[in-house]
């Protein structure tokens, strides 16, 4: 392999703000940092030496306010479920969520008779990618992290209904 | 000390009682009267030969609508003599004025029980008579109904979400695009 020198004087990317910000996006997915139930030791596997999400660019965060993706890792019961909605709430735009094994799927062994169980997290936040699994091996994560980029990656960021709707009623666009 | 000895001691101390002795299962009990639970208890836990001084568990049963009845086990240990019992007190589901049944605490002779009888109490909608703090424990506070109950129906709704999984499908598909 040669030797290749850096002289400065680089080459030319041409592309659009659309896709540089997409992959931007898509290259530092930070989840914020919280399990729920067993699928969350298997999530702290997958953040661990062996499978070392780092290299993805995807590292936990403390807050909900430096996050991008919220992995529902995890059994949601109804007293918890006030709170992940907090929480997903709490997280700044764009968001994305990855609910993370059957329990959070669609209730999984609880769907009959787990009355304290929500019947999947669906049912309390939009879910971009689920990935399937009791719990989801680490590469299954991955692959709903990798499932998650590719959506990324075709995404074409829109203003907020919000503003548009503010704009149209002639407010001023700067939210209060 | 044995079973029989303990039994004796107990039926001898508080005639007024019906006593039994289950002893047909490898774990032995005593089938005590649901209003002497705290006289007994009380004397199980004094006595100087037995100083029953470890509540291990309290367990509710629900015998279902057919029986009507329900259970109490009481499992006692004494450390310094190193003895075991097992108490049982077998009552009607519902008392003539209330829809859930009563039965006095044990609160006040072994700390422990507190915790124990309130998730008695949240799960299977037993009141405890005397007990200091009689809330729920597991539940979040506004929630409706006991459920380990065998006559236990879930609430329609939870804050907003179906908490049946049925219910949920039946839902008009969502107009959020965030949801495509």
């Amino acid at each position: 392999m040669s030797e290749r020198i850096k002289t400065g004087d680089g080459g030319i990317i041409l592309t659009n703000a659309e896709d540089l910000m997409n992959w931007a996006r898509l290259s530092s997915l930070w989840p914020m940092g919280f399990g729920l139930a067993c699928c969350a030791i298997e999530m702290m596997a997958t953040y661990a030496a062996n499978y070392d999400l780092e290299r993805f660019g995807i590292m936990p965060r403390p807050s909900p306010r430096q996050s991008d993706v919220m992995i529902v890792a995890g059994t949601v019961t109804f007293k918890m479920a006030d709170r992940i909605r907090r929480l997903y709430e709490q997280m700044p735009e764009p968001r994305y969520v990855i609910s993370m094994g059957s329990c959070s799927n669609c209730g999984g062994p609880y769907w009959e008779h787990g009355y304290h169980v929500v019947k999947g997290v669906d049912r309390i936040i939009p879910v971009d990618v689920y990935v399937p699994g009791c719990p989801p091996r680490p590469e299954a994560l991955i692959g709903g992290f990798m499932k998650l980029q590719e959506k990324i990656r075709g995404k074409q960021e829109q203003v907020p209904e919000l503003f548009l709707e503010m704009e149209a009623a002639g407010q001023p666009a700067a939210l209060s | 000390m044995t079973f029989q000895e303990i039994t004796d001691m107990i039926a001898g101390q508080f005639p007024e009682y019906a006593i039994t002795a289950e002893t047909k299962n490898p774990q032995p009990a005593l089938v005590v009267p649901v209003q002497g639970i705290a006289a007994i208890c009380r004397f199980l836990h004094e006595d100087e030969r037995l100083y029953f001084d470890y509540l291990a568990c309290i367990t509710a049963i629900d015998n279902g609508t057919a029986a009507d009845t329900m259970e109490l086990i009481y499992n006692l240990t004494s450390i310094p003599y190193g003895l075991d019992l097992t108490l049982k007190a077998v009552f009607p589901r519902n008392t003539a004025e209330a829809s859930l049944p009563s039965v006095p605490t044990v609160s006040h002779i072994w700390r422990t029980a507190d915790w124990h009888e309130r998730e008695a109490f949240d799960l299977m909608g037993i009141t405890f008579e005397g007990h200091p703090d009689l809330r729920r424990i597991l539940l979040p506070e506004d929630w409706e109904g006991h459920p380990l109950r065998k006559d236990y129906d879930a609430q329609e709704r939870y804050h907003g979400i179906y908490v049946r999984y049925e219910d949920g499908k039946t839902l008009e598909p969502s107009t959020d695009p965030d949801r495509a």
